[in-house]
């Protein structure tokens, strides 16, 4: 109980330091997957940002970001999958069944 | 979902059958003087007689999909089977080149394992990458990988002919390709060497073993070094699925021949924006799903291979 508290304590504090272009919005970010592509290919967050990636696809798909180690389940249809980007720099990702699939998130304060 | 006996018309059979119109049948492969020639079930009988050795291709039945495309699976690969089973020369075994199942589970190789057994052909089969999704591939390698290599690939000898089942779905390339992998590569080379060059080879994969499309990772990223081995032999034929739809190509004296599925249809390089399931319009189902049969035929013809859609 206590963990999830200070969880929710530290994504209010994070909410708060948004950059004021994101006003009051929860720091959260879909990326859809539809045929066979990630929209946006490339995703520009602020740091504490998380991005959801939600399949549209009749075909299951899954995220890949092999430099930090993060590997999604197999997302069937409108499956989803978050991760939450705390440091800056520029992750790319692929789906794992059809790595010609490819994205980026670029984390920058 | 209808009975596992259900061999009577009625309208759910009607509208399987409509299903079929797009979805995959068996192909039957009938091998004359090493040359092995396909064609879709229903037209098989009123083509050439299949005499001598023969077997049968299925592909992609992709149990467990559900979408609109195609809701039940299960019943256009029920009907497959049934159009194998319906064969006047029986075909000695069944070959599925992958996709079993849509997502891997139990439930679905259950369902999947059933109905092939329900023909009374032994099945020989390869992993696609949607068996091996879950459980670090054991939901695929306990059930079928008994007496396999590696990953599950194989060889075995039947009919005059040496059969290879490859495995191109487990370390899929940046690219998208599929790949066999250093230890299969080697394994192949030792399992050809020393074969007569007039043994008639047949390789069976899931991905495509050459480059079909290489924007949608249709191809093998090492696959020109497997065929590499087998040049030498007068008669190769590679038989894959993954595509949903019929491609051939023949390179000197190897054919390379793609499958339908035997669920659903995917789109046309070139012409559709995405490789993923294709609708087609109501009653073309069956004519874009498909099973091959193989015979072996006594012409010492050159090998040609020959697939028609269910109907149209």
């Amino acid at each position: 109980m206590r963990r999830l508290f200070l969880g929710g304590l530290a994504a209010t504090l994070l909410l708060a330091f948004a950059p004021p272009s994101r006003g009051a919005e929860a720091p959260t970010v879909t990326v859809a997957i539809d045929n066979f592509t990630f929209e946006p290919a490339v995703l520009h967050v602020a740091p504490g940002t998380t991005v959801v990636w939600v399949n549209h696809d009749d075909i299951p798909h899954s995220v890949v970001l092999g430099a930090i180690g993060v590997h999604s389940r197999t997302l069937d249809t409108d499956g989803r999958f978050e991760h939450r980007f705390d440091k800056a720099g520029t992750f790319g990702y692929i789906c794992g069944l059809h790595p010609h699939m490819k994205g980026q998130v670029v984390v920058e304060p | 979902m209808s009975r596992d006996d259900e061999r009577r018309p009625d309208p759910a059979r009607r509208q399987v059958l409509r299903c079929m119109s797009w979805a995959g049948t068996a192909m039957i492969w009938t091998v004359a003087g090493g040359i092995p020639r396909a064609r879709l079930v229903d037209r098989a009988e009123a083509a050439v007689p299949a005499k001598g050795f023969s077997f049968a291709q299925i592909s992609d039945s992709h149990l467990g999909f559900d979408k609109p495309v195609n809701p039940d699976p299960t019943a256009t690969l029920r009907a497959a089977l049934d159009q194998v089973t319906a064969m006047p020369e029986r075909p000695a075994f069944l070959i599925h080149t992958g996709d079993i199942t849509h997502l891997s589970k139990p439930e679905e190789f259950d369902a999947a394992q059933q109905l092939m057994a329900g023909t009374g052909l032994t099945t020989y089969t390869v992993p696609g990458e949607h068996d091996i999704l879950e459980d670090e591939r054991r939901s695929y390698l306990n059930r079928y990988g008994k007496g396999t290599r590696g990953d599950g690939w194989y060889s075995f000898d039947a009919g005059g002919i040496h059969f290879i089942g490859l495995v191109n779905v487990v370390d899929l390339q940046g690219n998208g390709l599929g790949a066999l992998g250093r230890p299969q590569l080697e394994w192949l080379e030792e399992d050809v060497r020393g074969r007569s060059a007039s043994t008639p080879i047949v390789v069976f994969a899931h991905v495509p073993l050459w480059l079909a499309y290489e924007n949608w990772g249709w191809g093998t990223a090492d696959g020109a070094e497997a065929i590499g081995y087998l040049k030498r032999f007068g008669s190769v034929t590679v038989l894959n699925g993954h595509i949903h739809q019929v491609m051939q190509k023949v390179e000197g004296h190897v054919a390379f021949h793609t499958a339908r599925s035997t669920a659903f249809p995917q789109g046309v390089p070139g012409q559709a924006k995405g490789p993923g399931p294709m609708a087609v319009p109501p009653g073309a189902l069956r004519s874009y799903l498909g099973v091959s049969r193989v015979s072996l035929v006594e012409t010492g013809a050159p090998l040609a291979i020959v697939d028609q859609p269910l109907e149209g």
